[in-house]
């Protein structure tokens, strides 16, 4: 193995509406780039096989595994992470539902699940629960049996609609 | 766990791809990355250069071709579903579609990187054996190779590519409106790798006689299985219950994948009952939509 392939690399990645740069090797994923060199550790890494959906963060909006993309190949897209869903100190409407609703408990899945729900709130304002059910099948929680997680859920899509 | 080092390259247009994969030694082309990261993650895979295709635009996107659909190899999955054409033409396709994985997975994957990793249980290749699906590849010196999917599933996750080829392209032939369909699978959870998969394709004439048949089995064999023999046991038949027993009977007869959680008679079970199940519900839609048309 040849010492330039372990050689760190600068890499630029939008994330939550702010680029930000950093020196990382080739083969570093999304995941932990954003945790390791941009102290961004809301984003969570579980199986870091793309099954237990704890590392989910919207890729140009759409919902994705960021341990299955590299740090290189993020910087084409626009990263959202859960530190992107807060206004400020305003929790989004999806968040305030999880602490109304007790919607996480230890909260480690919790960061992927929000942004999976974000992208469903925006392109499926209508969802059911059984289409919120199906949204979160992409994500294990082995605190909540996911009761709570549905309710906030479908409390958010309710507010959103009303608004 | 982590990937060992490698380099990573990303060319913009296929060709630079094509040159890269040429010179580099012990190289990689990344699609979608949901199967070969994983394989990277969990040191399955250990190459030397990463060729991102990510960034190929000729490699993306759904054109009718009128009697063919042109899907390029870069086309996400989540495109797939979501196209309208697909969804009026193709309908097998957009059925199991929903199959693969999550919206989480599909909104990355892409066809031609899950026909190029070729799962057994994958749901792609079966509907693309299913449709006799031809498959565009294309070497560094700009020679286009067209591959019949029988030919392009050559073993357990191999595939007949040549070591300077990509896939561009995959060419779908629409069954002609109105034609019976059905995608089945059952897996232990939703989103995981099916157990066993049946697709089905029919197409009757206006006294309800079989007049073509295509049955195709996901997860049984190293690759998808075409059951001609049943295939030519449906064709001129009313598809009277006896005959479509007869026909899932046919399953008995493959060379079923055997492991410790699945082995070979119980994938066999499995998939025989889903072919019935698929007969079945292709039969009531190819009805239904004759006697709607």
């Amino acid at each position: 193995m040849t010492t330039s392939l372990d050689m760190q690399k600068p890499v630029t990645i939008r994330v939550n509406g702010e680029a930000r740069s950093a020196c990382v090797e080739d083969r570093t994923t999304l995941a932990d780039c954003l945790r390791g060199a941009m102290h961004l550790t809301g984003t969570h890494l579980g199986c870091e096989h793309g099954v237990c959906g704890a590392c989910t963060v919207l890729v140009d909006g759409h919902s994705a595994r960021s341990c299955l993309m590299l740090a290189a190949q993020a910087q084409r897209y626009t990263i959202t992470t859960v530190e992107g869903l807060a206004d400020n100190h305003q929790l989004s409407v999806l968040q305030q539902a999880f602490r109304d609703h007790h919607g996480l408990q230890c909260g480690f899945c919790t960061p992927g699940v929000l942004m999976t729900l974000t992208e469903l709130l925006r392109d499926q304002p209508d969802a059911t629960e059984d289409d919120v059910r199906l949204a979160l099948s992409g994500h294990l929680c082995r605190c909540t049996g996911y009761q709570n997680i549905v309710a906030a859920a479908m409390a958010a899509l309710k507010i959103s609609r009303e608004r | 766990m982590k990937p060992t080092p490698f380099e990573f390259h990303a060319p913009g247009t296929l060709d630079e791809a094509l040159e890269l994969m040429a010179s580099l030694p012990n190289s990689r082309a990344i699609a979608g990355g949901q199967s070969l990261m994983p394989m990277l993650n969990m040191r399955l895979v250990m190459p030397d250069h990463i060729v991102d295709l990510n960034g190929i635009e000729t490699l993306k996107g759904i054109r009718d071709l009128g009697a063919t659909v042109s899907i390029g190899a870069m086309t996400r999955q989540r495109d797939l579903e979501f196209s309208d054409l697909l969804r009026a033409r193709v309908p097998l396709l957009n059925e199991a579609i929903l199959l693969v994985g999550h919206r989480q997975t599909r909104n990355r994957g892409t066809i031609g990187g899950s026909l190029c990793h070729l799962d057994p249980s994958a749901e792609l290749p079966t509907v693309c054996m299913a449709m006799d699906a031809t498959l565009v590849a294309i070497n560094g010196s700009g020679r286009r190779r067209e591959i019949p999917m029988r030919e392009f599933a050559v073993d357990l996750m191999t595939v007949s590519l040549d070591e300077d080829e990509l896939l561009a392209e995959i060419h779908l032939t629409p069954w002609p409106a109105p034609h019976g369909y059905a995608f089945v699978e059952f897996g232990r959870r939703h989103g995981d790798f099916a157990i066993a998969s049946a697709a089905v394709l029919l197409e009757m004439d206006n006294a309800g006689i079989v007049t073509r048949a295509s049955l195709t089995l996901g997860g049984v064999g190293v690759v998808p299985i075409r059951l001609t023999a049943g295939e030519a046991l449906l064709v001129g038949s009313a598809c009277e219950a006896p005959l479509l027993d007869a026909v899932a009977a046919e399953v008995e007869s493959c060379d079923a994948l055997d492991d410790p959680a699945y082995p070979a008679a119980y994938r066999t079970r499995v998939a025989r009952r889903l072919l019935r199940r698929a007969l079945g519900v292709a039969i009531a839609r190819a009805t239904s939509e004759r006697v709607n048309s």
